[in-house]
């Protein structure tokens, strides 16, 4: 083999490559957040109007640029594994929960709000975990819709250097690192949010 | 010479000391029934016996060679002590045939042919020739635990190990399970069971052992041991026993 | 402007589907074989051999398949001194994918099953990789089907990520229709619809299957 690895190219291109490391993970945590929101919606109406939501945005053709058209569509598609992920979860709540908080008075959105969604997202939390990274790492995907994130710049510097290999086993590297980061993030915030005990 | 020797063996787990100085010689054909309540190291002891359980003091001895528990060792071990569990392990997925041809045919290199008389034979001994094709979730319980005695059976071992094997099953399923632990008595399989089976220990057992918090109690004569415990513990404990199970009662002719 | 879309363009794009297939099983196979590997190190009592078949999961699972297919393909450029075909990187690259996804959902078969059984076998002085392939394996095999056939189900839409590095298959070929007839709307939705007629029926299988092995394991209770 006579190929020289020419690594020292990436690491004059470091910057770019970080650049696009923020970038994709700002569209995944965007994305993540209004996925959940769409999601527990979504768990909550089940009953109520028709699936086809997720088919609206493309119908509709809105002129959207690349970086938010790729948002819509990880929302939208992350909404739609997560809500199902989410009524597994609202379903393992028993009912005599719901039963007894109806008895002492609260109104259908208190109870949703406090007796159902809390535990139940505690509950389904890991499987939440995992569907949001793997929503992070297909974050690579947008790339081929000309959005700007890790794997487009990654694309276009490869391109320019001739060293592919090397830009692309460096941005892996990166992407794992997020997706490392990504889950001792989620770890913290369920420590955060659901660990610390609170007053009754 | 002892067919099975435990010296000094002691045990513990975490803080909970299991075994505690416990020493035990078994002779060829002789019927030992270890007795005592639960948490006191039976179950243990027995598991030391063929390597499930490793002693952290102490050596086992079988057939005067003490053993390392290497995985070949312990292989070897094994083809001459059989265990029956409290949850019979049957295999669910193979036929009562397979489940007991797997460890002549796997393990000893038997052909077919022959472990299938064999299986036949063992089946014969536990009363269930008719059931050879049957798979084990349409047996009941004390057909599967009679099950899992032929297949410890089928490997033709020197010393059979008992792990409570009636303690999971429905009363009225004991008696035929019993039966055939007494048939295997009289034909002169040397056996160790821990049992919650006074009647059977009266009738069919040469030496009763008593442990107590890990270590071995009294041991001795049926006779002796039912009939004028030395210690308050074996008393009360058979006073415990009696009012459940009155067969302890009877006499050994 | 454009070709219309026609029965030919139509035909195009189901001449592809071939492709679709022959990679999503060739990805199976390997990585069946990997998945295996992977599975049994995790469980063996060498700490350093789990510790590396651990490893491996995390780098397939921690990283795009997007990624992993470029690597594999520059890689191979790399060692290989020549502009590689397609065929080979993207298989390799599904493969090793596989591998890690199938390795976990197996390990977590055989965990499944009770130790209870593990203990019996070896009573019978099987040897460790005699428990396994008579014991452990057929039973956690059984189990492991619903899952197994569900990441099949996913790995055959996954595989349009090929098309990026210009693998002719499905979404390649919706591509290359988009280009000359201009009509994404017409052309996409025809592809989303193939990739569903390929994968529904896998997922029915999945969930026959899931609820005839539940039925079976309602009559012995040890999971």
């Amino acid at each position: 083999m006579n190929y020289v690895f020419q690594f020292n190219v990436v690491w004059d291109h470091l910057p770019e490559l970080l650049e696009g490391a923020l970038l994709t993970i700002q569209l995944s945590a965007t994305a993540m957040a209004l996925g959940l929101v769409v999601a527990v919606v979504c768990a909550y109406g089940k009953s109520a109007g028709p699936r086809p939501v997720r088919w609206l945005v493309p119908v509709i053709g809105l002129r959207l640029t690349a970086n938010t058209a790729a948002l819509v569509a990880m929302t939208v598609n992350l909404g739609a594994y997560a809500s199902e992920i989410v009524r597994a979860g609202i379903e393992a709540i028993p009912h005599g929960q719901v039963e007894a908080a109806r008895a002492l008075g609260l109104k259908r959105l208190q109870i949703f709000r406090f007796i159902i969604i809390f535990p139940a997202v505690k509950t389904v939390y890991p499987a939440l975990t995992s569907q949001f990274i793997l929503l992070m790492l297909s974050s690579s995907v947008v790339s081929t819709i000309s959005a700007v994130e890790l794997t487009a710049i990654t694309n276009s510097l490869a391109s320019t250097t001739f060293r592919s290999f090397e830009f692309y086993f460096v941005a892996t590297g990166l992407y794992l690192a997020m997706a490392l980061g990504f889950r001792a993030g989620l770890s913290a915030i369920y420590w955060a949010v659901f660990q610390r005990s609170r007053a009754a | 010479m002892p067919l099975l020797a435990l010296n000094s063996i002691s045990k513990r787990f975490g803080a909970h000391q299991a075994l505690e100085d416990v020493s035990l010689a078994i002779e060829p054909g002789e019927v030992v029934a270890i007795i005592g309540r639960s948490g006191s190291g039976k179950s243990t002891l027995l598991r030391c016996i063929n390597g499930l359980e490793r002693p952290d003091n102490g050596t086992v001895e079988f057939d005067g060679k003490a053993f390392e528990p290497t995985p070949r060792r312990l292989k070897a071990l094994r083809r001459e002590i059989g265990i029956v569990f409290q949850s019979y392990n049957l295999f669910p997925h193979l036929c009562v045939e397979r489940n007991i041809t797997l460890g002549p045919t796997a393990a000893k290199g038997i052909k077919l042919a022959a472990a299938r008389e064999l299986a036949r034979k063992v089946l014969r001994m536990v009363d269930l020739e008719d059931k050879i094709a049957a798979y084990p979730q349409q047996l009941s319980g004390g057909q599967q635990q009679r099950v899992a005695i032929a297949r410890a059976l089928a490997m033709e071992p020197r010393l059979v190990l008992f792990d409570e094997i009636t303690a999971a099953l429905d009363p009225e399923l004991i008696g035929e399970v019993v039966r055939v632990l007494d048939r295997l008595a009289r034909d002169g399989m040397t056996m160790v069971l821990v049992t919650h089976e006074m009647g059977f220990a009266r009738r069919s057992a040469d030496t009763i052992v008593f442990m107590h918090q890990g270590r071995i109690w009294e041991k001795g004569l049926p006779a002796k041991l039912f009939g004028a415990p030395a210690t308050a513990e074996l008393a009360s404990f058979i006073d415990a026993i009696l009012s459940v199970d009155p067969s302890a009662r009877r006499p050994v002719l | 402007m454009g070709r219309s879309f026609g029965t030919g363009e139509f035909l195009f794009l189901l001449r592809a589907i071939p492709s679709t297939l022959l990679l999503s099983l060739g990805a199976l196979t390997g990585g069946a074989i990997v998945g295996l590997f992977v599975a049994i190190l995790r469980i063996v009592p060498s700490r350093p051999l789990r510790w590396l078949a651990t490893g491996y999961i995390e780098l397939l699972q921690g990283t795009p398949v997007l990624m992993q297919l470029f690597v594999t393909y520059y890689g191979l450029a790399v060692l290989f001194k020549i502009q590689v075909d397609a065929w080979p990187a993207v298989l390799l690259a599904f493969s090793l994918y596989s591998g890690a996804f199938l390795g976990e959902i197996w390990r977590g078969s055989i965990e499944a099953i009770p130790r209870a059984q593990w203990e019996a076998a070896a009573c019978l002085s099987l040897s460790f990789l005699k428990q396994l392939w008579y014991v452990i394996l057929p039973q956690a095999g059984r189990i492991s089907i619903p899952p197994t056939v569900g990441f099949a189900v996913q790995l055959i839409k996954n595989t349009s990520i090929a098309a990026i590095i210009g693998f002719v298959e499905l979404t390649r070929a919706g591509q290359l229709m988009t280009n000359t007839t201009f009509k994404p709307m017409i052309v996409y939705p025809i592809v989303a619809a193939l990739y569903f007629i390929l994968c529904w029926p896998l997922s029915l299988v999945a969930q026959t299957l899931e609820r005839r092995i539940d039925a079976a394991l309602g009559i012995k209770q040890h999971f």
